[in-house]
């Protein structure tokens, strides 16, 4: 590929924005509006992990002592609200943000204004959901899957909460049409389809999962307003609905939002994996066909959540067959990861290190997935601490682990200068420690028969409560170190070379100079 | 802490039990045995005492298996070249990037081991859906925050009770040692002979419940206006526990299940047992319905039923939490007409927690309004007859 080219120079209008706060108000820039995406999830992953350290206070040992049993409930609903809309979906988009448009070669996504309104929803979303603390009766505490009726029983917290939903999935959608929409049409020139990295592939396919089920989702907690408010019965026995017809809908979209939150994080270990291998992905387009799979299926697997609601026989061998399939396209993925790496010319920087780290562990999370597909043993593990373990292998050491490998990726390119790699690989081995230590044990507790969102607990699950408490406190301090190492990356850090990883092959590494510049790309590259 | 119970069972077996160091080994290479070999483990799935609980544990140690074997084949790969495929060792890198016959070969092979997998499952799930010809039918009704159960048809046929927590309030509150069986226990339990078919139907009062007892492979979910089912034949005789599996509000924790398993004469006695006391409690019931009570009788019987079934939402005091749970204490509809108190407590009210009532007896209702009528510093001086509940009613 051609030479680094200085975009920066020669246009003289690039850096003229208004300055303070207003820049960030009214900013149009694609990468102002990712980093805020990517500071504003950083905040929510914080409050959301405060929250889990309240959890796992109260659970130290059996006896309450911290929280009461209503408190608790809280906690446990906005901790998985927060952490999925709040956190991990918003970092997701802050990286399709910075990086779509400078991996495509394209000046900035496509509808600019529309990109400052989806980001500027998302805080008053999150104040929704913090402040419905405060409010009389708390936040909603019927877990983040608000099942009614329990959820037509609580007060005010649980129509902020609805609010905040509308308003989080409104941003997603704008969001992810801005997405698509950039995609589609501004690749540069001979960039085809089948050339794009596979981070905006798995974007690609991501976002239209993400149109296709938010609005879902919106229509469930709409129907679960006018229950609540308006005198409608769709989830009321009493006036001819079902409680179970809310669980059917919420999962279509909840079982495609469970992959909206891993296929970004399989396309970024593949771009981090070939780069610190030295080696092209192995198998591009079956990693295209396997995401695009794995986002089909993922819409017809929705009630292996609902397996103990109780279905006919039909139901649930349908639903199981159709789970257990995912692990196909699933398998071909590691294995075409595996293939990457295999006689590669490896080096372990802390981007490859969250990278490997990803793939150990989103394994163990996928087999304990198939696990739980199989009916008869998802009776006894359903709403157990297995399930916890299960989804948390799976949304931190997968989702969040491959976040941390992407920010350590593109953190030079961000802001021009290079991160601690010692402290970057405390960080990895202390979150790789301390996670285990956290999730490892709650699959005995989930076999043994530890019921999820319980307060309190039998004697003979203590020993491993304990533990399992004292490695989510080492886990959350460890993540006070990641913020530690950004600021001072950004602050203090070390110049960055112009391409400080040799293996790297996409467009913001080959033809933009470190840091990327404000405006990028106002001419595109051609792709040969 | 006092953890005297390193390794207690959930199900408490009949027959003594090794030291608790020795069950924790035996419980780790568990995994490696089926479940006719399964001791209580705290690594495992509970020891299983019904044909589906068995089958489902064996199904977990194969895949379990599986897995495993599958897991140190890929890592192992993968480490290898982690170990040997270094910048550091000078290893130059390849350039290959596909290979057609390779990928069709790992996609097929997970295709296999998934069949290989999904035909034991589909014949256990088959066996599980079939609730026919049960010998005795009981169903349970999930309530904020307990059980009650109804014998329907088998024998102890009739026989009907609410089942509640039984771990006192001060053990929880850290005010004094918890016991052996802490929050596993109960004051009624569910009794049931050995070696028969045991349907349950389940429904709910108020929210989503789920009624699960690990050692007896039974989950299911209790969903208010609908009727679920599903069925055990227990093994053998012994004390089965389980909790409450789907959030239902405060107290979903506080909610479990205790199953004890009886040979057939002993539960034929135990049947006789409650079936007498029916009869004299029916007998007192048309005794108590015309009967004038005395205030003094009303609020001692309302102090109780009120600690039973309010006290968990509004509170001892009566306090409620506020946005939450109303107070009781110095609340309008309680100081106010007789009339309007009774409809909320018999029918409940839309939309919120407060439940309909209405299963209680005319004299627990009767004495339960007195009471509240009465307590704290609610002063009204009315007393409620178990005839007003009944002419409510009517």
């Amino acid at each position: 590929m051609a030479a680094v080219q200085d975009h920066g120079h020669g246009h003289g209008h690039d850096d003229h924005h208004p300055t303070g706060i207003m820049r960030w108000v009214t900013t149009t820039n694609h990468k102002d509006i990712g980093s805020m995406y990517l500071w504003f999830s950083l905040t929510m992953f914080f409050i959301g992990g405060t929250l889990a350290m309240g959890i796992r206070a109260e659970l130290y040992q059996p006896g309450i002592q911290i929280l009461e049993p209503e408190l608790f409930n809280q906690f446990t609903t906005l901790h998985g609200l927060i952490m999925v809309f709040g956190a991990i979906m918003p970092a997701f988009v802050g990286l399709a943000n910075w990086q779509v448009p400078m991996m495509i070669g394209a000046p900035d996504m496509a509808f600019a204004r529309m990109n400052n309104w989806s980001f500027w929803l998302l805080p008053v979303a999150g104040s929704l959901l913090i402040v419905s603390f405060f409010v009389p009766g708390g936040a909603a505490a019927g877990g983040w899957t608000f099942y009614p009726p329990l959820s037509v029983q609580g007060g005010l917290g649980v129509d902020l909460m609805i609010f905040a939903i509308h308003i989080l999935g409104a941003s997603s959608i704008m969001g992810s049409i801005n997405i698509i929409t950039t995609i589609l049409n501004m690749r540069a020139p001979g960039l085809t389809l089948m050339k794009m990295p596979m981070f905006v592939w798995t974007w690609l396919i991501t976002a239209y999962l993400l149109v296709l089920v938010m609005p879902v989702l919106a229509g469930v907690v709409t129907m679960l307003l006018t229950d609540r408010h308006f005198g409608t019965s769709f989830f009321n026995a009493a006036g001819g609905g079902d409680p179970v017809l809310f669980q059917h809908i919420f999962w279509f979209f909840g079982h495609p939002e469970v992959y909206i939150m891993i296929l970004p994080a399989f396309g970024i270990v593949s771009e981090i994996i070939p780069t610190f291998a030295r080696k092209p992905l192995f198998g591009y387009s079956s990693m295209v066909y396997a995401t695009a799979s794995i986002a089909i299926l993922s819409c017809f697997v929705w009630a292996h959540h609902m397996f103990t609601a109780g279905m006919p026989v039909t139901g649930q061998l349908f639903f199981m067959y159709a789970t257990m399939l995912i692990a196909v396209p699933t398998a071909v993925k590691v294995f075409n990861w595996t293939a990457t790496m295999w006689r590669g010319s490896m080096t372990f920087e802390t981007p490859m290190l969250f990278s490997i780290g990803f793939i150990f562990l989103f394994v163990i999370g996928g087999f304990s997935g198939v696990i739980c597909a199989i009916v008869p043993i998802d009776i006894q593990v359903q709403d157990t601490y297995y399930v916890i373990a299960h989804f948390h292998y799976v949304l931190v050491s997968g989702a969040l682990f491959a976040l941390f490998a992407a920010a350590y990726y593109w953190l030079p390119k961000w802001t021009g200068n290079m991160y601690s790699e010692t402290l970057g690989k405390w960080h990895f081995w202390l979150s790789m420690f301390f996670f285990n230590a956290t999730f490892f044990v709650q699959h005995f507790l989930g076999l043994a028969g530890m019921p999820r969102r319980i307060p309190d607990y039998a004697l003979q699950f203590a020993d491993f409560n304990k533990i399992s408490s004292i490695g989510a406190f080492g886990f959350g301090l460890t993540q006070v170190l990641f913020l530690y190492i950004v600021i001072s990356c950004i602050r203090s850090g070390e110049k960055a070379p112009e391409k400080p990883w040799d293996g790297a092959t996409t467009l913001e590494w080959t033809h933009l100079p470190t840091p990327a510049p404000y405006h990028s790309f106002e001419t595109p590259p051609v792709i040969k | 802490m006092k953890l005297r119970l390193k390794s207690v069972k959930i199900s408490n077996h009949v027959g003594g039990y090794m030291s608790s160091k020795l069950v924790s080994l035996v419980g780790v290479s568990a995994l490696a045995l089926y479940s006719s070999m399964a001791v209580g483990s705290k690594y495992n799935l509970q020891e299983p005492q019904s044909i589906i609980a068995r089958e489902t544990y064996d199904l977990h140690v194969v895949l379990m298996w599986i897995c495993v074997v599958i897991f140190i084949g890929v890592f192992g790969v993968m480490f290898y070249s982690i170990l040997k495929h270094r910048k550091s060792l000078g290893y130059k890198a390849a350039n290959f990037h596909h290979s057609t016959s390779v990928e069709v070969v790992w996609t097929v092979i997970p295709c296999i081991i998934l069949v290989v997998m999904a035909y034991p499952a589909t014949k256990t799930i088959i066996k599980m859906k079939d609730t026919s010809e049960a010998a005795i039918t009981i169903k349970a009704t999930g309530y904020q925050w307990m059980w009650g159960y109804d014998y329907l048809s088998g024998e102890g046929e009739g026989i009907s009770f609410f089942s509640k927590l039984a771990t006192p309030k001060t053990q929880i509150d850290n005010k004094e040692p918890k016991g052996e069986n802490y929050l596993l226990e109960v004051d009624n339990r569910v009794v049931v002979p050995v070696g028969q078919k045991v349907r349950i139907i389940l429904t709910a009062n108020d929210v989503l419940h789920a009624w699960w007892v690990p050692a007896l492979g039974v989950k299911q979910d209790a969903i208010p206006g609908f009727i679920r089912d599903t069925w055990f034949t227990a093994d053998s005789p012994g004390v089965y526990r389980g909790q409450c599996a789907e959030l239902c509000g405060k107290d979903h924790g506080f909610m479990p299940i205790v199953v004890e398993v009886l040979e057939a004469d002993a539960y034929a006695q135990w049947v006789s047992d409650q079936q007498s006391e029916l009869v004299a409690a029916e007998e007192q019931a048309v005794a108590d319905a015309d009967k004038e009570f005395g205030m003094d009788e009303l609020m001692a019987k309302g102090e109780q039923v009120y600690a039973t079934v309010c006290a968990a939402c509004h509170q001892p005091n009566g306090q409620g939490i506020p946005g939450a749970f109303a107070a009781l204490d110095g609340s309008e509809l309680v100081n106010g007409p007789v009339s309007e108190h009774i409809e909320i407590v018999v029918k409940g009210k839309a939309g919120t927690a407060m439940t309909a009532f209405g299963h209680l007896s005319d004299v627990d209702l009767a004495a339960v309004v007195t009471y509240e009528r009465n307590a704290w510093s609610n002063e009204t001086g009315d007393i409620v007859q178990p005839s007003d509940i009944s002419q409510f009613r009517n």
